[in-house]
């Protein structure tokens, strides 16, 4: 019998290698659009220009353009005339009263190849990212057991343990609590960990697509623990969802009556599903995974829960073996989303370089961009307003002189923390393994521009 | 007559009043959302009856809560074989489909990104009662919360037999689990150490 190999070399390498491939996947679909549409390299996709173009061009305005051609996702295929003002247009409220986007537009989240489709992740395409708002349907998703489908007449929150009076909370009693809305970032503590020991991953959406913002509304958590009161010793609330991995975290007591609420609004609409309709716990500045979806119980404890998510994942292994447990915050980070991998400047000249930076400490104080791998920085401009714990972007004009150059973008936040090299992270946390620590890469982002134009992820 | 004016000075007055009884205190950012109720308790919300509560389960490490009922490691290979081997493997090697359950110790301390540790429950998990509660919550993956208590015991049981650290002839119980001492129980560190870089 064949002896099991003593690391878990294979295991990890298909990790990285189905990664790969799923990005690919996407760039390969992308090219060939690319080439048919001889549209501008600037922008990584190309096709629904092209559709247009050659549908004008073959003069068949007024009539469906290609027959069988699929709208992209979350777009609705409509004739394309070739004079848009000798035709009316689409009658009014025929999408029955819910819009969708321009059947040109086609960014998509794509997932990353896992063996099940429920137990996967999406990126959020961030290279066409514009402002601070993640469109909600391009929101990023980590899902450990499928989007579950919940009636909100039947849900119910459950808040018990050390309380003086266990409550049970309907979607109705939710909404008449108090309520808030913060415009905050969820990023995953997993964002990046192709990239530990090697540029792996092409796009900004592979290497950096697990972070996305939303303004969220909904209710202080700190107002329903009050309804309940809590017992003294009280140090942990274990937060529960209702998937089919009845997801687990416990969360310290003191964020709890901080600034965690409970969300049921995601930029002004219900939340998605995947985001866990009808209500999902927010802890601001947080890994994402500890933002438990389709929240249904809150018990409150003396200890944490030690739970798999807690234990077996979303602990930081060190070189010397031991493991940092209830890592929470996301620290300051950053990436230059315009250029990015796979795009190509077409010559030398004037570029706005833009991209997002944000911190789980707060605001954005400073940017800075380099444009030869880190030797002189200049300060960019930060595009107001700057919210604590937010994705800001950030603009930068350059002149491009048309020689090799690396772009590179290091955040500072409030607490004056300032967004490191990938080296000072290693040297602390050590690379154990090809993945590393596998959480918090929070490093400096490397673009390197070739003298013919084209963008690559490098490590400088 | 109520002008425009009027409105903006009782806005400015409330300010005023809010400032001088110290609510504004809870501000800590200007761009910080906080609520606007500053009252006492609402009396939403109902009381959820015994049962209703009773219905959820989580055990912490020190075992409190942990349902009756048993199992042993021939019980738990039964179980094994017939609901967790498809994607676990055999050998509780793993597959691509399911975690590795088994091996790895010794792999942990690295610092070559040429050899990817093996986490395992043998070599990762730092408590026993964390695999009951997950195998009793979210597995086996194709039904999820299916088994019995004495079924999510007995698998238990099988798994830390194969793994060398209990006996295989050593019944898991709500008595036994939490005395379990799994080989990286002090492997973690907490708090945070972060921020860790100058």
């Amino acid at each position: 019998m064949k002896t099991q190999d003593p690391y878990d070399n294979e295991k990890t390498r298909r990790k990285i290698e189905a990664m790969v491939e799923a990005e690919e996947r996407y760039l390969a679909a992308l090219r060939r659009e690319r080439l048919e549409s001889e549209a501008t390299p600037l922008r990584i996709t190309g096709r629904r220009t092209f559709l247009a173009a050659a549908a004008a061009a073959a003069g068949i305005g007024g009539l469906p353009r290609i027959a069988g051609a699929a709208a992209p996702p979350g777009a609705v295929e409509r004739p394309v005339p070739a004079d848009p003002t000798k035709v009316q247009g689409t009658p009014t409220n025929d999408d029955g009263g819910y819009g969708s986007r321009s059947q040109f537009e086609s960014e998509a989240r794509w997932r990353f190849g896992t063996p099940t489709k429920e137990s996967s992740w999406t990126m959020t395409p961030l290279e066409h990212g514009m402002g601070i708002i993640t469109p909600s349907g391009l929101h990023f998703e980590r899902h450990h057991g499928g989007i579950t489908t919940i009636d909100p007449s039947r849900h119910t929150l459950l808040v018990h343990g050390m309380v003086e009076q266990a409550k049970k909370y309907s979607m109705a009693d939710i909404h008449r609590f108090p309520s808030i809305s913060r415009t905050m970032f969820i990023e995953c503590s997993g964002n990046g960990l192709t990239e530990w020991s090697k540029p792996t991953l092409k796009t900004v959406q592979g290497t950096h697509g697990l972070t996305s913002t939303s303004e969220w509304t909904g209710v202080p958590l700190a107002l329903l623990l009050r309804e309940s009161g809590i017992k003294p010793g009280a140090k942990w609330v274990l937060a529960e969802g209702a998937d089919a991995a009845v997801m687990t975290r416990s969360i310290p007591l003191d964020k709890c009556l901080d600034d965690a609420f409970i969300a049921y609004g995601q930029n002004g609409e219900a939340i998605r599903p995947e985001q866990g309709y009808p209500i999902r716990l927010m802890l601001p500045g947080w890994e994402g995974n500890t933002h438990i979806k389709w929240l249904r119980r809150l018990e409150v404890s003396d200890v944490p829960y030690q739970t798999r998510e807690e234990t077996s994942k979303y602990t930081d292994l060190m070189a010397n073996g031991i493991a940092r447990q209830f890592t929470f915050v996301m620290e300051a980070k950053s990436v230059i989303t315009f250029p990015s991998g796979e795009m190509k400047l077409p010559g030398p000249g004037f570029y706005e370089v833009t991209g997002i930076a944000w911190s789980g400490r707060g605001k954005i104080t400073r940017l800075e961009v380099s444009a030869d791998g880190g030797k002189t920085w200049a300060d960019a401009h930060l595009q107001g307003p700057v919210l604590p714990i937010c994705h800001t972007r950030f603009r930068f004009p350059w002149l491009w002189d048309g020689k090799p150059a690396v772009l590179q973008s290091r955040a500072t936040d409030e607490t004056g923390y300032v967004q490191p090299m990938l080296k000072q992270l290693t040297d602390v946390r050590g690379l154990n393994g090809p993945i590393g620590s596998i959480y918090h890469l929070n490093a400096v982002q490397s673009w390197a521009v070739a003298a013919d134009g084209s963008v690559t992820n490098v490590h400088a | 007559m109520f002008t425009l004016r009027t409105a903006k000075w009782l806005g400015v007055s409330a300010c005023a009043a809010l400032l001088a009884a110290g609510c504004a205190a809870t501000q800590r950012s200007g761009e910080v959302p906080q609520s606007a109720y500053a009252g006492g308790k609402l009396n939403l919300g109902t009381a959820p009856t015994t049962a209703e509560i009773a219905h959820y389960f989580s055990y912490p490490a020190d075992g409190r809560g942990l349902p009756s009922g048993s199992g042993s490691y021939a019980q738990g290979e039964k179980v094994y074989q017939t609901k967790c081997l498809a994607c676990h493997g055999d050998k509780l090697q793993g597959t691509p489909l399911g975690d590795r359950l088994i091996g790895g110790r010794g792999t942990l301390v690295n610092n070559s990104p040429a050899k990817a540790p093996v986490k395992t429950v043998e070599s990762y998990w730092p408590y026993a009662t964390s695999v009951f509660d997950y195998v009793k919550r979210a597995m086996p993956f194709n039904a999820p919360g299916s088994l019995s208590d004495d079924e999510a015991y007995a698998v238990v049981a099988y798994i830390l037999g194969e793994a060398n650290i209990v006996a295989k002839n050593e019944v898991i119980n709500a008595g036994t689990l939490a005395r379990v001492q799994m080989p990286n129980r002090n492997g973690f560190v907490s708090p945070d150490p972060r921020p860790d870089v100058p």
